[in-house]
C-alpha cells in the first residue's frame, strides 16, 4: 500500500465493504459522504473535540479488541481489514436505546445533541475494551470528548450509572468476555458476535504489499499529520506503518525494554511490562492527550513529528532511549533532534524499534497547560533517576513517598537523566543538569544549582502558550515537583 | 420531562446542517478571507484560481447584484472586502466549486497585495484616536462625583475581562437552494432566521418574500449564531442567485474561528465609594468595549454593561460611561450574558478591591449591599427583589461562614496547596432591551387525527426551548408529549421573528403558542358543549384526551371532538401574537421599565490551587437561583450547569489570544481551551428558591439561559483569595481569565519579576 489508489476493504457496521477511494481519504469524510452515515459529526478535525468519534475493532490475542478513535484523523489505509463501526452500527431497530443511549437521555446528558454521538460512541466502546470496568475508567473513556452545553454534570451522572450497573452484572476483565457481556446487556447488537470469523477471513484477503515508493511518507497513526496537512494526505503516496504487526512489540530483555515504533500510547498504558516498571503509568499518561488520541497515536509518531512539546518524546528522552532505525542504524533519541523540525535522519528511514534501559528507579513526569488534560503542553518535563542504595528499589518503591522522605536528604544522586518540552526549538535532553546531578545529595541546595544551569540550557519564546518567563518559571516548579513527588521533598517556597 | 430531540441525538439521527441531503447540481463554497488586519486592497488575483479544477466562480463585490452590505444595526459591514480591509479573517473573495475539495484548493491559489494601515488592537488606542461605533452610552443615578465627599473609603482601579470563543460544536454554515421566480430557501445555522433573511434580501436586492429561510436546529449558538450566521447564508445566497444552483458551506472550525467575533472583551476604570458601614455610597465606571471592527451587536451588548453595572446591589449614586471602540479584530457578538458579565466582572473587581484593602471578607460588603424591593436600578426600574432572599437561602443551606472557615483551616495546615472562596450574587434582566423585540408568533395546527403542529420563532440549540413550547401545547391541550410536534423555524410560517437571544424565547415563543392553542381550545369548547349538551360552555375542560362535562369525565375523546369540529368547519388553526406588556425604555433619558423581570441568585464556588505548579481545580459550585416555578426541571438544570461551566471557562482556561498584528492565535481547539470532562466543579449543588411571587414568565417559569453563566465570575475571585493565601504581598491585577500562566505568576510575583528581567 498505498498508493493513491488501491482497494481498502473492510466491515463498516455489519457489511464488508470495499472501497477504492485514496487510502489517505479520512474514515470521517468516507462515512458521512460516501456512505451517508451522518450520526458521526465534524466539530474540528484536529481529533480535539471527540464529534466524530467511532469504534475500530481488530483481532488480538484471539479476540476482537475495540478502541475508541477521532474519525477526522484516520485514513481509510488504517481501517484497512477492521472492523469500523459508527452509531449507525449500534443502533437498535424500531428506535430502542442502547444501554449507553438510554442512561444519556434519562441523565439529561444532551442538549444541542452535536457532540452527543461521540459521547455514546467512547462509552460503548468503554464497556468493550480491556480497561477496569470503574467508575474512573468510564469517565476516562470521555475524556476525549468535548461538549460546550451540559457543563458535563449530567454527562458524569449517566457514565456512572452505566458503569455502576456494568460492575453490578460482571467483574470481567477479558476483552472477549465484554464482548459477550455487552451484547447480552444490549450496548452493542448481536452481530458483534460474528465479526471475528468475517475479521479473520477479511484478513486473509487484505495482506498488505508495502510501497517501494523512493520518497515515502511514513503515517502511523495519523494524529499529526492530519491535523497538519490533511489536504495534501488525502492522496499522498504513503507507507502506513500503524497495522505493521512487527513494529507492534512490547519486550523484555535482561537489560532492556524494547518497544515497537507503532506502539501507541495505549498499548503502553495497557502493558504490565510497562505498569510494572512505572507505578504511575495511568496518573502520567492521562495528562497525554485524549482516549481516542492515545488509542491511535504512535511514539515513533510523536518522535518524528518533533514537536518541541512531544509529551512521550520529552518521557523517553529523561529514560534515555535509543532508537533504531529501519536500517538497524541505532542513535540516542537525543540525537535525532538537529534543529526545529529537523531531525537526523535520511527520508527512507523509519523508526523500527524504541529500547531502553529496564532498570529504572525513580521516574516522573509533569506537564502543565492551560487545561490540566486533553492539552498540549506549556511545558513539560520527565527525570529519571538512581539514587545510591542497592537496595532502594525494593525497600522503598517510588511511590511510598513517605518511607521514601526518610532517606532522600542523606540519599547521593548516582545517574541522572532530565528533559524538558516547551522551552527549546526542540524536545530537549538538559544535558548539563543531568551531568550536574550525578553524584549530588538530594537538598535544596542542588535542586536550586540544578535549576540555574537549566535556565541555562533553555530558550523559551513568548505564544500562545504562555510567555518565556512563564515557561521558565514553570520549568523551574516543575522540576522542584519532580522531587515533590518522588522523594516528597518540601521547598523552603 | 426530557428534552423532546434526546432521543433522536443519541442515535445520531438529528438532523444539523451539514446532515441535509444534498440536491444533485450543489455547489460548494470557501471563502478567502484576510490576511492582514487593515490594509487597503490593492489587487486580487483569483485567475489561477479560476483555473483550478472544478471551479464554476469566483464571487467579488463587485459581482452582488444587490448592496454589498450586511450590517444589521448599522450599515457598516460589508459582505465582501471592497476597497478596504478591516480585519484578519474578512472575507474577500468567495470560491464556488463542484466539491468541497476543489474549492478550498482554490482559496488556495487567490493572492492579493494589501497596502498594511496601522493596526488597533486595544480599545483604550481605538478611544485615544476616537475611534468609536456609536456616540457614548451613559446611565446616571443621583450625583456620583459628589458623593465621593462624603465617603469613609475611596478605591480606584483597572479591570480587565477577556473575550470568549462561542465554541458551538457545530460550526458556522448554510445551504441555499434555488426556487421560482428567482427566489430561494436557504437552510442556516442561525439564531436569527429573520435576520438571514433581512441580509440575504440584501445583498441579491430580492424582496424578503422570496427568501424562506428554514432552521432545523443548531448545534450550539450561545449567541455565536445571532448576528454572525448572516454572513454565510447571504454569501451561498449570492451564490445561487448567480450560478443558478445550490450553494452550500459548512466552515470548518479554524475558518469559523479565525473570521467570527467572539464574547467583547473589555477594559474598564471604576471607582467606589463607602460609607463607614461599608455601605457602596457611589460608584463610577467606564467601559472600554473592543467592539472589533464593526458594530455587529455591540451596540445593544454595549448597553446591557450599563444594565447590569450594578449587578444585584442597591447603590444611590451612580454614574456610568460605556464607550464601544472600532478595532482591527473580528466583529465581535453577542455571547451568553450579552455584556451583562463584563458589567458585572468590573463591580466586582471593585468590591474584592476594597476588600482586600480594608481586610474584610468580599462577601460582607457584597451582603450588605444587596438591592431590596422598592429600590432603583441605575436605569429607573424599581425592584423586585430576590436578592436578598436568595443569598439568605443560600447562607442557610451551605453556611458560607463553615466553608470560609473550611478553606482558612485548610491554608494554615498546607503551604503548598490553597483553596479560595468567593460569592457571587447575580440579577439579570429578562427582555429584550430594546422593547420593540419582544415579541412572537406561532402558529398551531390540529389535525383531523388529533396530533398537532407547531411552529414558532423559536430556534432550538439545545437550551430546550422546542421542549418547552411542546409542553405549553401540550399542557393547554391537556394531551400527552408525543402528539405535540414542534416543526423547524421557518420564515414563511413566522415571520418577523425576533432572535432567539436575551434568554426570552421561550417566554415569548411560549406564550404565543399558548394564546393560539387556547384560542383553538375555545373554538373546540364549544363544539363540545353542543355535542354534550350544555349550555355553558365553561363547563367544558380537557384532560388527558379526554373531555370532561363539569367535572365530570365524559365518552367524548380529542379525536372524536376535532373530527366534529373539524366537520362543522371550525377553524383548528390558529396564527397567534404575543407582546410583552408593561416594558418601555426612553434612550433619551436612560430610564424606564426595560426587564419584563429580573432572574436573581447567589453562588458560592471554591477553588483548590496547586502552588507548586499553579494549576487549580473547581470543588464546588453551590447556588441558589431563582427559577421562578419551573416548568422543566431537567432542561432548567441543564442550563444552570451548562451556563456556570461556560462561565468558568471564561473566566479561568479560556484565553482569546490576538497578537499585535491582529492575528488570532488561538485560532483551533489545540490553542483555545474549553473546559473538558475533569476541568468542571467536582460538584454542583442547585438549589431552587423558595419565592411564590408572579412574574411575566411563561407558566412562571423564568428564563434560565444567560444568569447562570455569571456565576462562574466567582470562580475568578476564589482563585484570587487562594492566591492571596499563598503570596499575600501580591495584589494580581483584575483581569481575566485567571489561567495558568497568571496565577503562577502571581504565586511566585517576585521570581516572575526576576524571570521577566532576564536574570
Amino acid at each position: 500500500m498505498v498508493n493513491g489508489k488501491s482497494m481498502v476493504k473492510f466491515i463498516l457496521n455489519n457489511k464488508t465493504i470495499e472501497s477504492d477511494l485514496p487510502a489517505g481519504t479520512t474514515v470521517l469524510d468516507f462515512v458521512r459522504y460516501h456512505e451517508n452515515l451522518k450520526g458521526t459529526k465534524i466539530g474540528c478535525r484536529e481529533g480535539d473535540c471527540g464529534a466524530c468519534t467511532i469504534l475500530v475493532g481488530e483481532i488480538n490475542d484471539d479476540s476482537v479488541k475495540y478502541r475508541s478513535m477521532t474519525s477526522c484523523l484516520m485514513p481509510l489505509a488504517n481501517a484497512n481489514g477492521k472492523h469500523i463501526v459508527t452509531v449507525e452500527g449500534i443502533n437498535r431497530p424500531n428506535n430502542e436505546l442502547t444501554e449507553v443511549q438510554r442512561v444519556m437521555v434519562d441523565e439529561s446528558g444532551t442538549q444541542c445533541g452535536f457532540c452527543t454521538v461521540g459521547f455514546v460512541m467512547s462509552l460503548t466502546g468503554f464497556f468493550l475494551d480491556e480497561t477496569e470496568k470503574s467508575c474512573e475508567m468510564a469517565i476516562s473513556s470521555i475524556d476525549g470528548n468535548i461538549c460546550r452545553c451540559t457543563g458535563y454534570k449530567s454527562i458524569e451522572r449517566a457514565a456512572k450509572r452505566v458503569s455502576g450497573r456494568w460492575s453490578a452484572v460482571s467483574g470481567q476483565k477479558n476483552s472477549e468476555n465484554n464482548l459477550d457481556v455487552a451484547i447480552k446487556k444490549g450496548i452493542v447488537p448481536n452481530y458483534f458476535s460474528e465479526i471475528k470469523e468475517k475479521l479473520v477471513q477479511l484478513k486473509q484477503e487484505t495482506n498488505r504489499p508495502l510501497t517501494t515508493d523512493h520518497r515515502p511518507l511514513f503515517v502511523g497513526g495519523g494524529t499529526d499529520l492530519y491535523v497538519q496537512r490533511p489536504e495534501e494526505l488525502i492522496y499522498a503516496s504513503a507507507e502506513n506503518l500503524f497495522d505493521d504487526a512487527d513494529l507492534r512489540f512490547i519486550e523484555e530483555t535482561n537489560e532492556f525494554i524494547e518497544l515497537g515504533a507503532s506502539v501507541t500510547v495505549t498499548d503502553l498504558l495497557v502493558s504490565p511490562v510497562m505498569q510494572k516498571l512505572f507505578p504511575n503509568l495511568y496518573k502520567h499518561l492521562k495528562l497525554v492527550s485524549s482516549t481516542p488520541i492515545r488509542n491511535m497515536a504512535t511514539l515513533a509518531g510523536n518522535f518524528v513529528n518533533a514537536s518541541p512539546i512531544g509529551d512521550m518524546t520529552v518521557w523517553f528522552l529523561a529514560l534515555n532511549a535509543s532508537i533504531v532505525f529501519n536500517n538497524n542504524r541505532e542513535i540516542p533519541l537525543s540525537e535525532l533532534y538537529l534543529g526545529y523540525k529537523t531531525l537526523a535522519k535520511s527520508e527512507n528511514e523509519f523508526i523500527k524499534m524504541i529500547r531502553f534501559r529496564k532498570d529504572v528507579q525513580h521516574f516522573n513526569f509533569e506537564k502543565v497547560c492551560k487545561r490540566t488534560f486533553l492539552d498540549i503542553a506549556s511545558v513539560n518535563t520527565a527525570i529519571s533517576l538512581r539514587v545510591s542504595s542497592p537496595t532502594v528499589k525494593e525497600e522503598f518503591p517510588n511511590h511510598d513517598k513517605a518511607r521514601a522522605h526518610a532517606w532522600a536528604t542523606d540519599t547521593v544522586i548516582v545517574d541522572a537523566h532530565v528533559s524538558a518540552g516547551g522551552v527549546a526549538p526542540i524536545p530537549l535532553y538538559l544535558k548539563k543538569t543531568s551531568e550536574f546531578l550525578r553524584g549530588k545529595e538530594i537538598s535544596d541546595e542542588t535542586i536550586f544549582e540544578a535549576n540555574e544551569i537549566i535556565q541555562s540550557e533553555i530558550s523559551p519564546i513568548s505564544d500562545v502558550r504562555g510567555s518565556a518567563e512563564y515557561k521558565r518559571l514553570l520549568l523551574r516548579q516543575l522540576f522542584i515537583g519532580h522531587f515533590v513527588e518522588l522523594f516528597d521533598f518540601k521547598p523552603r517556597n | 420531562m426530557k428534552n423532546v430531540d434526546s432521543k433522536s441525538h443519541v442515535r445520531g439521527e438529528s438532523i444539523y446542517l451539514d446532515d441535509i441531503p444534498l440536491l444533485q447540481g450543489t455547489l460548494f463554497a470557501c471563502v478567502y478571507d484576510s490576511p492582514v488586519a487593515h490594509g487597503v486592497l490593492k489587487t486580487v488575483e483569483v485567475e489561477e484560481a479560476e483555473k483550478s479544477k472544478g471551479v464554476v466562480k469566483i464571487i467579488r463585490a463587485k459581482d452582488l447584484i444587490g448592496a454589498n452590505q450586511i450590517g444589521g444595526i448599522l450599515p457598516d459591514e460589508p459582505l465582501l472586502a471592497d476597497g478596504e480591509v478591516h480585519f484578519q479573517g474578512m472575507p474577500i473573495a468567495l470560491v464556488l466549486a463542484e466539491t468541497e475539495e476543489q474549492a478550498r484548493a482554490a482559496v488556495k491559489k487567490i493572492k492579493t497585495e494589501i497596502e498594511p494601515l496601522e493596526i488597533i488592537t486595544d480599545p483604550r488606542v481605538a478611544f485615544a484616536k476616537n475611534d468609536l461605533i456609536v456616540p457614548p452610552k451613559h446611565f446616571k443615578l443621583g450625583d456620583a462625583a459628589n458623593a465621593f465627599k462624603t465617603c469613609e473609603h475611596v478605591f480606584e482601579g483597572r479591570a480587565d475581562v477577556n473575550g470568549q470563543e462561542h465554541l458551538y460544536i457545530e460550526t458556522q454554515g448554510a445551504y441555499s437552494i434555488p426556487t421560482e421566480q428567482g427566489g430561494m430557501r436557504v437552510y442556516s445555522s442561525t439564531q436569527g432566521p429573520t435576520a438571514v433573511q433581512r441580509a440575504v434580501s440584501k445583498v441579491t436586492g430580492l424582496p424578503m418574500h422570496l427568501i424562506e429561510v428554514d432552521v432545523q436546529r443548531l448545534g450550539g449558538g450561545f449567541g455565536g449564531k445571532e448576528d454572525q450566521a448572516n454572513a454565510w447564508a447571504a454569501m451561498c445566497a449570492v451564490g445561487t442567485q448567480i450560478t443558478k444552483r445550490p450553494v452550500k458551506y459548512a466552515l470548518h472550525r479554524m475558518e469559523d474561528m479565525r473570521m467570527t467575533g467572539k464574547r467583547h472583551p473589555y477594559s474598564a476604570d471604576y471607582k467606589i465609594g463607602f460609607d463607614k458601614d461599608l455601605k457602596i455610597v457611589t460608584y463610577e465606571a467606564t467601559f472600554y468595549q473592543n467592539a472589533g471592527a464593526s458594530a455587529d451587536l455591540s451596540p445593544p451588548v454595549l448597553e446591557r454593561t450599563l444594565f447590569h453595572c450594578t449587578n444585584s446591589y442597591f447603590i444611590p449614586n451612580v454614574s456610568a460611561t460605556a464607550y464601544s471602540c472600532r478595532t482591527n479584530l473580528p466583529p465581535n457578538t453577542a455571547f451568553r450574558g450579552f455584556g451583562g458579565p463584563q458589567g458585572m466582572f468590573v463591580i466586582e473587581s471593585a468590591i474584592a478591591h476594597a476588600a482586600e484593602s480594608l481586610n474584610v471578607l468580599a462577601s460582607e460588603i457584597q451582603r450588605k449591599n444587596l438591592i431590596n424591593d422598592g429600590d432603583e436600578f441605575p436605569y429607573g426600574q424599581i425592584a423586585e427583589s430576590e436578592a436578598k432572599t436568595s443569598w439568605t437561602q443560600a447562607d442557610e443551606k451551605f453556611d458560607f461562614a463553615r466553608l470560609q472557615k473550611e478553606a482558612d483551616e485548610f491554608n494554615r495546615e498546607n503551604k503548598f496547596i490553597k483553596k479560595g472562596v468567593a460569592l457571587m450574587p447575580v440579577c439579570f434582566g429578562i427582555s429584550f432591551t430594546k422593547t420593540p423585540m419582544n415579541q412572537a408568533r406561532a402558529l398551531v395546527h390540529v389535525y383531523t387525527d388529533g396530533s398537532v403542529a407547531v411552529s414558532t420563532g423559536a430556534v432550538e440549540m439545545g437550551q430546550g426551548v422546542n421542549t418547552k413550547i411542546a409542553q405549553v401545547a401540550a399542557r393547554v391541550f391537556s394531551l400527552p408529549i408525543e402528539r405535540i410536534k414542534v416543526h423547524t423555524t421557518n420564515t414563511l410560517r413566522i415571520a418577523n421573528t425576533s432572535p432567539t437571544a436575551a434568554s426570552a424565547a421561550a417566554d415569548l415563543n411560549g406564550r404565543a403558542t399558548q394564546v393560539a392553542c387556547e384560542t383553538i381550545l375555545e373554538r373546540l369548547r364549544k363544539v363540545a358543549a353542543e355535542l354534550l349538551k350544555t349550555e355553558n360552555v365553561s363547563d367544558i375542560s380537557f384532560l388527558d384526551g379526554f373531555i370532561f362535562n363539569k367535572n365530570q369525565p365524559t365518552d367524548l375523546d380529542w379525536v372524536t371532538l376535532v373530527n366534529e369540529g373539524h366537520m362543522q368547519r371550525v377553524n383548528m388553526s390558529e396564527h397567534a401574537h404575543y407582546a410583552t406588556q408593561g416594558i418601555h425604555f426612553d434612550w433619551g433619558k436612560a430610564k424606564g421599565h426595560p426587564f419584563a423581570y429580573h432572574v436573581y441568585g447567589t453562588a458560592i464556588i471554591g477553588v483548590t490551587v496547586d502552588c507548586q505548579r499553579g494549576i487549580y481545580e473547581t470543588d464546588f459550585v453551590k447556588t441558589v437561583h431563582d427559577f421562578g416555578a419551573t416548568m422543566n426541571e431537567s432542561v432548567d438544570y441543564g442550563q444552570i450547569e451548562g451556563g456556570i461551566v461556560q462561565g468558568i471557562g471564561w473566566m479561568t482556561m479560556e484565553e482569546v489570544v490576538y497578537d499585535q498584528n491582529g492575528k488570532l492565535r488561538s485560532n483551533a481547539l489545540s490553542t483555545y481551551k474549553i473546559p473538558d470532562i475533569y476541568s468542571v466543579p467536582k460538584m454542583i449543588d442547585i438549589i431552587p428558591l423558595k419565592t411564590k411571587r408572579k412574574n411575566l414568565a411563561i407558566f412562571n417559569s423564568k428564563a434560565v439561559g444567560e444568569p447562570p453563566l455569571m456565576y462562574g465570575i466567582a470562580a475568578y475571585f476564589a482563585i484570587r483569595n487562594a492566591v492571596r493565601a499563598f503570596n499575600s504581598e501580591q495584589s494580581p491585577a483584575f483581569d481575566a481569565p485567571f489561567t495558568p500562566e497568571r496565577v503562577l505568576m502571581n504565586l511566585y510575583s517576585e521570581a516572575a519579576k526576576e524571570m521577566k528581567a532576564g536574570k
